[in-house]
């Protein structure tokens, strides 16, 4: 007969996930609303303040604050990307052209499965992190499956057989591979830290990382020119200011979205905030101790759900700061020269991170020799 | 002649040549922006400052005694550079005592908004002083009819503006004392 442990382990796991995907996607939605509120108060303007449920906005005070803040234009946004007409240029290759925006966002949902968010120890003593999926190659699996991304993008500029577009792909096709690697070779150092000094056991698990940063001081510190070098690197991989090659609408129109409208468009837009938000934990989990309080202090909050919750509601807190820093980045930064950017990543962030690597190796393991009395 | 001086470019220092100093003074500048305070106009409920001699929706105007100043001239049609005005003169009716004297006056005067293109010559043409480019700065309709200011639109638009003259009072006077011109 059917195992029913086995039917309810997979049903949980399907829940866990439906409401991961749930928060994500209105964490991309409620970016946009930053987006734009941030950028509005930045340039003394107001922002959206119009939309509002009906009902909601005869509530006395919260129901303006929230008209004010904007808080229900996410809703309104996505309804007219649903509502709008699907238009298919003639000139395009149709089922690549449907394929693009699908092969945009799954890799930015793909990802969150190893994203831990917490973690807690129940009745039996054992800690058990709140995550999808507890890879023991997190790490690596983020990198790979997130740098698919791109062929979202360079399927797009193809497919629409038009010339913007196709430029918006290659460069950031360029750009994507160029970063990857600056990017990879950041956080080897920070692997090479974190694994413990003479034990066979070494993870990629985002899971240990963040352990490792419990009590003591935050990666951000041990390591700043990893930190840096990764926050630059993923600006260009998310496409963000002053990155935007591939959509860089002042010369490239709307770059590889050119040619699309309405609801694939949306799925464009929403991957690239999903990418963005996903990003923004990453950075968090690696470098800002993750769900653990401050450098150096150990958590004030217990190891049981109730903890568990605050350390996710600080992780969560952690994460809408650097969203924001990134929205506040594009909002100060002209964009690069296209030759800038790859100059930047080829001669200036690829040699740094070379060299903050053999740096790293030599400090382990005169560590590591000094810890363990090695010869 | 002021000689030119060219001036040595410093070199720049590392911390310069890394830009990360300006990034962050950039970012510091937009920061502190996010509190000043908004310059946004919330239109329909806050409506800007019109300021004086502001060239409006063309109206036409009553004299404070409540009297129609316009006498169908048509100056203000033959100069309409669009052609939106369209005047049919009338006569003044008998036996308006505070009319007296005045010959015309328009049957209907219409002024076509789709056309007018707010370059004022109606206003700087009139020798009457009747018709004025005031304040009202939005008009809208569902039809190309409902664009089309009539007589009594344009009176309800206009209003009364103060006269400095009294033109045909001045006459009137004139006239009872044996002096027309």
């Amino acid at each position: 007969m059917f195992d029913y442990e086995l039917i309810q382990l997979i049903l949980i796991k399907v829940i866990f996930a439906f409401l991961m995907v749930g928060a994500i996607m209105t964490m991309a939605g409620y970016s946009v609303l930053a987006e734009r509120k941030v950028s509005a108060w930045m340039q003394g303007r107001v922002g959206p303040n119009r939309t509002v449920l009906p009902f909601v906005g005869h509530i006395p005070v919260v129901g303006s604050l929230l008209k004010g803040l904007g808080i229900f234009q996410p809703l309104a946004d996505g309804l007219k990307f649903l509502f709008k007409e699907e238009i298919v240029p003639g000139h395009v290759n149709k089922f690549y052209y449907y394929l693009a925006p699908i092969v945009a966002l799954v890799p930015a949902l793909t990802t969150m499965t190893v994203l831990p968010f917490g973690e807690f120890v129940n009745a039996e003593g054992v800690t058990i992190p709140l995550i999808l999926a507890d890879l023991d190659i997190g790490i690596l699996f983020v990198l790979a499956v997130s740098s698919l991304g791109v062929y979202g993008i360079v399927l797009a500029g193809w497919s629409s057989n038009s010339k913007y577009p196709f430029l918006g792909g290659i460069r950031s096709s360029a750009q994507m591979i160029s970063y990857e690697l600056a990017m990879g070779l950041s956080l080897l150092p920070v692997f090479l830290w974190v694994s413990e000094p003479g034990s066979t056991v070494s993870s990629l698990s985002l899971v240990e990382i963040v352990r490792s940063q419990q009590g003591s001081t935050w990666l951000l510190i041990i390591q700043p020119i990893s930190a840096l070098i990764f926050l630059i690197a993923l600006f260009a991989e998310t496409n963000r200011l002053p990155f935007d090659m591939p959509e860089s609408e002042t010369d490239l129109v709307g770059g590889f979205h050119t040619e699309y409208g309405s609801f694939k468009f949306g799925i464009f837009f929403v991957a690239e905030y999903a990418h963005i938000v996903i990003g923004s934990a990453i950075f968090t989990l690696l470098f800002l101790g993750g769900w653990n309080f401050l450098p150096w202090l150990d958590n004030p909050w217990g190891a049981d759900w109730m903890g568990a919750l605050i350390g996710t509601g600080w992780f969560i807190i952690k994460t809408i700061s650097l969203i924001f820093f990134f929205i506040w980045v594009r909002w100060t930064l002209p964009r690069f020269r296209y030759d800038q950017v790859m100059d930047l990543g080829w001669t200036k962030l690829l040699p740094l991170a070379l060299a903050n690597l053999i740096f790293y190796i030599f400090v382990v393991t005169w560590l590591d020799q000094s810890n363990l009395n090695l010869p | 002649m002021a000689k030119t001086v060219v001036l040595d470019r410093k070199p720049l220092s590392f911390s310069e040549r890394t830009y990360l100093p300006q990034i962050a003074n950039g970012l510091k500048t937009t920061f502190s922006n996010m509190f000043k305070p908004k310059v946004t106009l919330q239109y329909p409920e806050e409506k800007p400052k019109i300021p004086q001699n502001y060239r409006g929706v063309p109206t036409l105007v009553k004299d404070p005694n409540g009297r129609e100043k316009c006498v169908s001239c048509q100056l203000c049609e033959f100069v309409c550079p669009p052609k939106a005005i369209r005047i049919t003169p009338g006569g003044v009716p008998e036996g308006e005592d505070d009319r007296e004297h005045v010959e015309k006056a328009p049957e209907e005067f219409e002024i076509n908004m789709l056309r007018c293109i707010y370059c004022g010559y109606c206003q700087e043409v009139c020798p009457e002083e009747a018709i004025f480019l005031q304040d009202e700065y939005s008009s809208s309709g569902y039809s190309r009819e409902e664009m089309i200011n009539n007589k009594a639109k344009l009176y309800e638009l206009g209003g009364t503006l103060p006269d400095q003259h009294y033109k045909w009072d001045k006459k009137k006077k004139a006239e009872g004392q044996g002096n027309s011109h």
